[in-house]
């Protein structure tokens, strides 16, 4: 289980094979990964958007990524669990998040990696300052991700 | 009893405070620290509230120590 936040632009794909390849015991174990990248978007509610700062609560951030990765571990019996976030200034197309999880079937990894994406969205201390043409904005409304 | 208050992100940049040290009669709660540093304003009903890095309600009592965070409603992952 690991939690990591990036103040510096990552590949994700990248990260994720080293973070693999860190962990040879556990192949053989799993058998199935499940991977979520969200990246930054140039454009937010119709406005051209330039660039992003992303502020956390160093500390409260990280304790609470951690409380869901414990909880997902729980109640799916994950093997292994990966949350990396970035931190400070962002350019459209930049990765922001990444969730993957192991588990030994496709089912407990589908649900938790969809689980803890909406458990850090709803209540992980992160928020977005944007910057637009005519100055910043704070985001101060999420994204509805969970429909069923 | 000593108290620590952090603001962050949108609701830091409206209060002008970014942390303040307050000191607080015995039993004074979450809210009553928001009430001594914001006097201006009641707390918005979309503020969250964090006791010692853990999310809280605002009748929740503090005591000597504790660190307080006030801030807007997260929006961390993607859009």
């Amino acid at each position: 289980m690991s939690i990591v936040i990036l103040k510096q632009a990552f590949d994700p794909w990248a990260y994720l094979g080293d973070y693999q390849a860190r962990r040879p015991g556990e192949a053989g174990q799993y058998g199935a990964t499940a991977v979520f990248v969200g990246s930054m978007r140039g454009l937010n509610e119709g406005d051209r958007v330039s660039g992003m700062f992303l502020e956390h609560y160093p500390g409260m951030t990280e304790s609470y990524l951690e409380k869901i990765s414990r909880e997902a571990h729980d109640r799916w019996g994950l093997i292994d669990s990966l949350i990396v976030h970035r931190v400070g200034e962002l350019c459209p197309g930049d990765p922001i998040v990444l969730v993957a999880v192991w588990s030994s079937h496709r089912k407990d990894a589908f649900e938790a990696s969809r689980w803890l994406m909406e458990a850090l969205k709803s209540k992980a201390p992160f928020w977005k300052k944007e910057q637009l043409a005519e100055g910043s904005r704070w985001v101060e409304k999420n994204t509805p991700g969970w429909s069923g | 009893m000593r108290i620590n208050v952090r603001f962050f992100a949108g609701l830091r940049e409206r209060v002008g405070i970014s942390d303040q040290q307050l000191s607080l009669p015995e039993g004074a709660t979450v809210a009553q620290a928001w009430s001594l540093v914001v006097d201006k304003e009641a707390i918005p009903n979309n503020v969250l509230a964090a006791k010692n890095m853990e999310y809280v309600e605002l009748s929740c009592p503090l005591a000597d120590g504790d660190e307080v965070a006030f801030f807007p409603p997260v929006t961390g992952g993607s859009v």
